[in-house]
């Protein structure tokens, strides 16, 4: 009873128009929720010591981190509109996809980056071809790949169910980039938060660290929404001009 | 089925199928290497399986484009697609057919390109095994990205940055496997293992994903 109470709900939201009254409704929370916890998880990463390593450096990590992560994660949501896509033809996981691509290249761009302004320090060096960085690089490629073929098309509804597919082939390489690092050993630290038998990492970096990680995927749900949003505003918009042109061309007739 | 392969055969060898322009390219780009990195001949016979792998990789793309276009413009893809016959079946045929047509003249004009890097015996010998299993992933790969670039207008250069990506695991097993044989510590056959598994995974996915594309772009 559950199940079926939740699919109804879920179809509902196939109702553009119910999609952006939900949307209204919750956007301000969410956006106040992650300002608060970017607050929260601002103010414990820059109050906790250094490591007695790397010194100040190490608060990097609180935002390179989640960004990395959250590159993954958004590749995964996007895979699961895919499959919303084209299995249930669900008009919203179109829209959904398609707002992801340009935020999941953003993530992926900042944790490259901060982690080769990291990586100066540490490692001595802007770049290495190591696993983990080859990997997160090659990320960044297909998120801009799947941004150049969603505008190749003119048609939305086409451009989706192609680029879905494509997604989907694409997520072959979501796993080899989690376990590059302990597939192949490189310079990259194998991963020491989320791991079998408890985290390796000290409750003093780790708490900011989950606090900041929420934050983030906050950050990205809240950005997520605001982008459908827009997705379906433009669309409306495309097709009121669309009429508009058409109305305009019979006037010229008569 | 057989029919469908012979068809595609004859068109990708007879004039404007351009199967052996990829060879030529091919040839071409291992050639402009030496005019790079300058001729030392030891520095060559080291980065030689390497560059015999990447000068494959990028000509196997230069096909693609024409994998579906060219029964796209003359009206077949239709007949292909309201045939009785399971699309995936099809899809793979075709891929063969590519394959043979565009992927094994690289494999076989790969030892003279070896020779030309100063390579030794192993080497060349390694590096054409690799290629000859490693290529039919790169097509069956590439087959999704053609199926899905079918549509557009000037899809060829789309392709390659859409494929290149995702053969990026082939490129890592492809090579390591070719250097595994030339250097003695590392074994040779866990990596080339790998690389069998990345055929015959792709052989499965990539069709797959090409029907459903195909069947998605063309209505």
């Amino acid at each position: 009873m559950s199940e079926s109470l939740a699919i109804t709900k879920f179809s509902d939201l196939a109702n553009p128009t119910r999609f952006l009254a939900l949307a209204a409704r919750i956007l301000p929370w969410m956006a106040a929720v992650t300002a608060i916890l970017f607050a929260v998880g601002l103010y414990m990463s820059f109050s906790t010591e250094g490591d007695y390593q790397q010194g100040q450096t190490v608060k990097i990590m609180y935002i390179h981190v989640p960004a990395a992560w959250l590159s993954m994660m958004c590749y995964t949501v996007m895979a699961l509109s895919a499959i919303g896509t084209l299995v249930w033809r669900h008009p919203l996981a179109d829209v959904s996809h398609k707002a992801a691509a340009p935020l999941g290249a953003a993530f992926t761009l900042i944790a490259l980056a901060t982690g080769s302004l990291w990586g100066k320090p540490m490692w001595g060096t802007w770049w290495v071809w190591d696993a983990r960085l080859t990997s997160v690089f090659i990320l960044f490629l297909m998120y801009l790949g799947l941004i150049a073929l969603n505008r190749a098309m003119d048609d939305p509804s086409r451009a989706a169910r192609v680029s879905a597919i494509l997604i989907l082939v694409g997520f072959v390489n979501i796993p080899i980039m989690k376990f590059s690092v302990d597939w192949w050993n490189t310079l990259h630290q194998p991963a020491s938060v989320i791991r079998m038998g408890g985290s390796t990492i000290d409750a003093e970096f780790l708490w900011p660290l989950l606090v900041m990680a929420l934050a983030f995927t906050l950050l990205f749900f809240t950005l997520h929404v605001m982008a459908m949003r827009n997705e379906i505003w433009r669309r409306r918009v495309t097709a009121q001009r669309r009429m508009a042109a058409r109305l305009a061309g019979r006037d010229n007739v008569r | 089925m057989t029919a469908l392969l012979l068809r595609d055969l004859k068109l990708s060898v007879r004039a404007g199928g351009g199967a052996l322009i990829g060879v030529l390219f091919f040839i071409t780009v291992v050639a402009v290497i030496p005019f790079g990195v300058g001729p030392d001949l030891n520095l060559l016979s080291r980065i030689g399986p390497a560059i015999v792998w990447i000068g494959a990789l990028l000509s196997s793309l230069l096909g693609l484009d024409r994998m579906f276009q060219t029964d796209r413009e003359d009206g077949s893809l239709d007949l292909l697609l309201m045939q009785e016959h399971p699309l995936v079946l099809t899809v793979l045929v075709k891929c063969l057919a590519h394959w043979i047509g565009n992927g094994l003249p690289l494999v076989i004009a790969s030892p003279l390109l070896g020779l030309f890097m100063n390579m030794n015996e192993v080497a060349i010998g390694a590096t054409m095994l690799t290629l000859l299993v490693g290529t039919p992933a790169l097509t069956f790969i590439g087959a999704v990205g053609a199926a899905v670039a079918v549509a557009l207008p000037r899809g060829g250069l789309l392709v390659s940055i859409l494929v290149l990506p995702l053969a990026v695991p082939v490129l890592i097993f492809g090579v390591g496997a070719s250097y595994a044989a030339v250097e003695d510590p590392a074994p040779f056959m866990p990596p080339f293992l790998i690389l069998v598994a990345i055929t015959m995974f792709f052989a499965v996915l990539g069709p797959l994903g090409a029907a459903l594309a195909l069947r998605n772009a063309n209505d």
